[in-house]
């Protein structure tokens, strides 16, 4: 398991980068590398359907980050009350590092989860639903409510998106504002 | 358990992200970040030791399998995650056209 | 070759795109057909397939790419989609209860088997590559806008 702390390290680490560079291209680029990290240890922890997924919208993330703020990256600055401020939140996540970790004494350890239902799954998944993909027939057939609310959601999204982006003018006298049809 | 602290510090480095910057950029790339380390808890939590994938195959019987579960709620989230992402890009192109700048100290204006 | 340098990228690189654009999506199409008996399934062939009408759209400029998909076969595909999805659940009613696999399950290991799996494949891949596609015009549209202001 030693590549597994391996690819987290280089994740953090990607991480801190994308956080502290002052360009944003440069930035949107580090998270597309920890993105990649990430693809490839799910591959792995065994699980190639979620690898591909995780892929393949990490991509389209980048190119729609990528093309819409492109050329303006600004520079910032930290100034006014910026020692509270960072000491405040450094205070924050300590105690809530702090807090997680009690929380974590009740986990299984790494490697040996409780499956209850899901040995239900792996053991009647061939036989109740004929996928041979037991993932598959997880969420199209034993948990399709799951789908259902995802395709609802990403339809809602899509129909935000163009209401945000659609413009409807506002006739002054003299000149026309054209409308930008969705 | 060091591996779950490890995953645990990811999604912290992406909180400090949010709390603290001042480009609304950036602020989206700690969504994602954040995003990214929900998700790989989720998998971490579903491993077994000398397990295999979740798959079937016609010649050889396979004996364990990992946890199928949590990868097809990871499945869904991970879609949702990319609708998020759309739609906070587009707030974000609409203030820049409206205030003509990404910094959140500058936007305080409420007009109805 | 200056007309071709107005919009899109250069000529390489759309000699290239010309080559690669149906591979593109043929792979998708296989993802999204096998996806009860290898990984992959609906949502990850959608977001393929979505990729390459974006791979077209980056290459050769967003006149050409809307001319192989108009606006009004993305809303159709994407409300196709769903609709479909839904049918398909209600369709369960005959049997017993709602989002039952109905159709017969044939044996396993080949493609037509499972029952209404493959079906409800199909129809999550074309909401999810058309809507995808439809948010990534919609916001290259607007940067259109602003550079021809600015």
């Amino acid at each position: 398991m030693i590549e597994l702390y391996v690819l987290l390290i280089f994740m953090i680490i990607g991480a801190i980068i994308a956080i502290e560079m002052k360009d944003i291209l440069s930035s949107v680029i580090a998270v597309g590398a920890v993105g990649l990290g990430l693809s490839i240890a799910l591959l792995i922890l065994k699980a190639p359907d979620v690898a591909i997924t995780q892929l393949v919208v990490e991509i389209l993330c980048l190119i729609i980050l990528i093309r819409a703020t492109l050329k303006k990256d600004l520079p910032f600055s930290t100034t006014g009350r910026w020692l509270l401020n960072t000491l405040i939140t450094v205070g924050f996540i300590v105690v809530f590092l702090f807090v997680a970790i009690k929380a974590f004494k009740d986990l299984p350890e790494f490697g040996y989860p409780i499956m209850r239902i899901a040995n239900t799954y792996l053991k009647e998944g061939l036989v109740r639903t004929g996928a041979s993909n037991i993932v598959a027939s997880v969420i199209l057939d034993f948990r399709a409510y799951d789908t259902l609310g995802e395709a609802t959601v990403l339809f809602t999204a899509v129909i935000g998106v163009l209401a945000i982006i659609r413009r409807i003018g506002r006739k002054k006298k003299d000149e026309v504002v054209e409308e930008d049809d969705e | 358990m060091i591996i779950y602290l490890l995953c645990l510090i990811l999604f912290c480095c992406g909180l400090y992200c949010i709390l603290r910057k001042r480009n609304i950029i950036k602020i989206i790339l700690g969504i994602i970040i954040a995003e990214y380390a929900v998700n790989l808890f989720f998998i971490l939590v579903a491993y077994r030791m000398e397990g295999r994938s979740p798959i079937l195959s016609s010649d050889v019987e396979i004996v364990n399998m990992v946890d199928p579960l949590p990868q097809a709620l990871v499945l869904t989230a991970i879609v949702i995650g990319l609708a998020t992402t759309a739609l906070m890009v587009a707030l974000a192109m609409r203030i820049y056209e409206k205030y003509k700048t990404f910094d959140i100290t500058k936007i305080k204006e409420l007009r109805g | 070759m200056s007309k071709e340098h107005d919009k899109g990228m250069s000529l390489i690189v759309k000699v290239i795109t010309r080559l690669t654009v149906g591979l593109i999506l043929l792979f998708g199409i296989y993802i999204i057909l096998h996806g009860h008996v290898s990984p992959g399934g609906g949502f990850a062939g959608g977001v393929i397939i979505a990729l390459s009408f974006v791979h077209l759209m980056l290459a050769y400029g967003k006149d050409v790419a809307l001319k192989k998909f108009p606006k009004t076969a993305m809303s159709f595909f994407e409300s196709m989609g769903a609709i479909l999805f839904l049918s398909i659940a209600l369709l369960g009613f005959t049997g017993g209860y709602f989002f039952l696999n109905f159709i017969s399950k044939g044996e396993p290991f080949r493609l037509f088997s499972a029952g209404t799996i493959p079906l409800s494949n199909i129809a999550i891949s074309l909401k999810v590559g058309a809507g995808l596609f439809a948010i990534f015009v919609v916001l290259v549209l607007l940067k259109f806008e602003w550079e021809k202001k600015e």
